[in-house]
């Protein structure tokens, strides 16, 4: 008697669970990045990006599907791959099917091997990678799944687009690369050195150096040498404090040509750098907020302007992401046919609210989209950086970068 | 010639930024006996507090009051906070400052965030002061050297030829005779303890806008500054400075060098193997003097504790 009262009530319990859950579906994506520590400002801040995306360019336009909203889940990983891995299970165990990462590359290898196996252990439960940042090359190539679609470009597409400018620019014959003493650093030296030997053999490598990474106390021996190598141009993958130390040093000691970077850009970087960057910074990316491309863009950039004042939009790729995912679920019907839904995003065509159009290929799952070389200035500056009034504006494009380009990926469907 | 001169002058701007914390952190060490963990967290807040100021007064006030901000907080840490610690010896001590260290750059997280802030130098110094061959060598630079001389020059005069620098160095050596001549030594204390932690915070007010302010440059000096201290020798005014001017040109020429190790290999009469991940020595073959430039000072250290381990210019512990 007991026992089937205890389980009538377990089942009217599991109806009215499920019921309500019919109701109000939320179209879940977890988004597993530094929440805490050092870079903790990076992850809120994309944190932010994801959640005005989903709310503004899908929920407020009646979301997917019959009215499903797009939610953001935020998980902490620490930075550290191993806790990406706890809680990108914590994040399957809840039920959540997609999956947003993208700062370091590491935690993203880590994440896409775990997505990997799971989705082979579990064909009933698939998940989906949707990697807007991490940038090695390697991800799209040798380790390219079924299960990951990135929406930046590779560390290649920009060490490709930007030696393009170098070699059409002839005033650059000398070119000095310095960078950061870890993989990212080494890559981008060896790219620089490969594409600017193919594309202009007798441009010059008059420097290729790598320093200890966040140990450099003061980067003016640096600079000195770079002003005495009589370089043109610098190329840097320095990022944060680096990135910083380095292009004032070099500089405050004279240098006046352009000093090409991926990541010298909002965070505080844009104000610390202010008038004495300009004229010589520029930075690689697929994002170009300025000049201001459409009414759409603008009124999405100065409402996001209005609800976080002191936030930016570092990351205007994120609405990509965002856009294409509902569109691939409002295709497929459904947002619980994984397959389906990663069918749908090979070859899927998106114009960017930001201009420009973006294919993502089916061969390896690499956006392929414009990329610019934008320059800091305070000219033409609709949407700044850090509040200072200083941005980023298109200064070449490079369009649809890396169209041509191949790739070693062999893709293994289910 | 010209990129030795520039070196020089670089080397010359660093280490006496050095000198500027280290100075402090010898005072108190030879003083109190406290190895001041936080030392370098005092040198942080000085940049921010400048930071903060000058957002609304100007560099200048910034220069002025932040020192004596920190100076008086660095106070108020030696009299509520070290002293009841005191009693209990050494170890706590050393654990209180260090996780002074932590709290405050939690605190610093908190306030201004984990991003650089835009501390800039002032608009009238942020020009080339003159250039050596292609190399400008700003204002700025010029203003620290000042900057740092002077303190250099009225430490010494303060320590050496004044009645308080006469209590002082007295308080040093006979704390108790002192005591039993009238003399309030805990105040001495606090006062050393003041002064330190404000020429620390001073260094990070001239420090902020040359080498960026952001929540880890407390951490990236912090342990340089103790190898200063022991190089020189602990308590020497005089062994600061020259320990720090060492390390700071020592850091400079090593980092603007291009001396590669594989060139001492070849003069060897090793060949240079083709295929570099099969060589034993790989990582000599392609290790550059830059690159091991940071662990320079840290090399030295070991070398003066190993034949000399009072420092340059400390005097021997009876």
């Amino acid at each position: 008697m007991r026992k089937s009262l205890k389980l009538g009530l377990g089942a009217t319990l599991a109806l009215t669970v499920s019921a309500s859950s019919l109701f109000a579906e939320n179209i879940k994506i977890a988004f597993i990045e530094p929440l805490s520590g050092f870079m903790a400002s990076t992850g809120n801040s994309g944190l932010h990006q994801y959640e005005f995306a989903a709310e503004k360019l899908v929920n407020a336009n009646g979301g997917v599907l019959d009215g499903d909203m797009i939610e953001i889940v935020a998980f902490d990983n620490k930075l550290s791959g191993k806790e990406a891995l706890v809680q990108l299970q914590v994040a399957i165990d809840q039920g959540i099917r997609f999956i947003a990462q993208g700062n370091s590359s590491g935690i993203a290898h880590a994440i896409l091997d775990a997505i990997n196996k799971h989705n082979k252990r579990n064909p009933d439960d698939l998940v989906l990678f949707l990697n807007y940042s991490a940038v090695d090359p390697a991800l799209t190539n040798d380790k390219c799944s079924f299960w990951h679609f990135r929406f930046d470009a590779n560390a290649d597409f920009k060490m490709d687009a930007l030696t393009d400018v170098i070699a059409q620019n002839n005033d650059l014959s000398k070119v000095y690369v310095i960078g950061q003493d870890y993989s990212f650093g080494k890559a981008v030296a060896a790219g620089a050195v490969r594409d600017l030997a193919a594309k202009r053999p007798e441009i010059e490598i008059v420097g290729n150096e790598l320093h200890p990474i966040g140990k450099v106390k003061d980067f003016t021996p640096y600079a000195r040498k770079i002003i005495a190598s009589n370089a043109d141009a610098v190329i840097t993958g320095n990022w944060g404090s680096d990135m910083v130390g380095l292009g004032k040093a070099v500089l405050e000691s004279g240098f006046d040509g352009p000093i090409y970077t991926f990541y010298a850009s909002a965070d505080g970087i844009t104000a610390t750098f202010g008038e004495k960057g300009k004229g010589s910074l520029r930075v690689v990316s697929v994002d170009a907020l300025n000049p201001n491309t459409s009414d759409r863009a603008a009124e999405y950039a100065t409402a996001y302007k209005a609800k976080y004042p002191e936030g930016d939009l570092s990351q205007p790729r994120i609405t990509n992401v965002v856009e294409m995912l509902a569109k691939a679920i409002n295709e497929v019907g459904s947002a619980t046919d994984i397959v389906a839904i990663a069918n749908a995003f090979e070859g899927m065509e998106h114009d960017s609210i930001w201009g420009g159009k973006i294919v993502m290929r089916p061969e390896d799952h690499q956006a392929i989209q414009n990329m610019y070389i934008l320059s800091h200035t305070d000219d033409d500056v609709a949407f700044d950086y850090d509040n200072s009034g200083y941005g980023l504006l298109v200064e070449n494009t490079v369009e649809m970068a890396g169209a041509d380009s191949t790739t070693t990926c062999e893709m293994k469907r289910p | 010639m010209e990129f030795f001169l520039v070196n020089l002058i670089d080397g010359l701007v660093y280490g006496l930024l050095l000198f500027m914390l280290s100075a402090g952190l010898t005072l108190i060490f030879s003083m109190m006996g406290v190895l001041n963990f936080a030392h370098a967290s005092f040198y942080m807040l000085g940049a921010y507090f400048a930071y903060e100021i000058s957002t609304y007064m100007g560099f200048w006030m910034g220069l002025l009051l932040a020192p004596v901000i920190v100076g008086i907080a660095g106070a108020g840490v030696e009299r509520y906070g070290l002293r009841r610690v005191h009693q209990y010896g050494h170890v706590p001590e050393l654990i209180f400052t260090f996780g002074l260290a932590f709290l405050i750059e939690e605190f610093v997280k908190f306030i201004w965030g984990n991003n650089l802030v835009p501390y800039r130098e002032p608009a009238i110094l942020d020009f080339a002061l003159f250039s050596i061959g292609n190399n400008n060598i700003a204002a700025y630079k010029v203003f620290m050297i000042f900057v740092s001389i002077s303190i250099f020059l009225s430490l010494l005069y303060i320590l050496t030829r004044t009645r308080v620098g006469m209590v002082i160095q007295a308080a040093l050596s006979y704390p108790r005779t002192v005591e039993n001549l009238g003399h309030n030594v805990p105040m001495v204390f606090m006062g050393v303890f003041g002064v330190g932690t404000a020429l620390a915070g001073l260094a990070g007010v001239i420090a902020g806008p040359q080498l960026s302010t952001f929540p880890g440059m407390a951490i990236l000096l912090g342990s340089i500054v103790f190898v200063t201290i022991v190089i020189g020798g602990l308590g020497s005014l005089w062994g600061a400075l020259v320990a720090s001017l060492l390390i700071g040109w020592m850091t400079t020429f090593a980092a603007s060098s291009s001396f590669q190790f594989a060139d001492i290999l070849l003069a060897l009469g090793l060949e240079k193997p083709v295929e570099m991940s099969e060589s034993a020595l790989r990582d000599l073959w392609t290790l550059t003097l830059p690159q091991i430039g940071p662990i320079l000072p840290y090399m030295l250290m070991v070398f003066i504790l190993v034949v000399r381990p009072y420092g340059l210019f400390g005097k021997r512990d009876s």
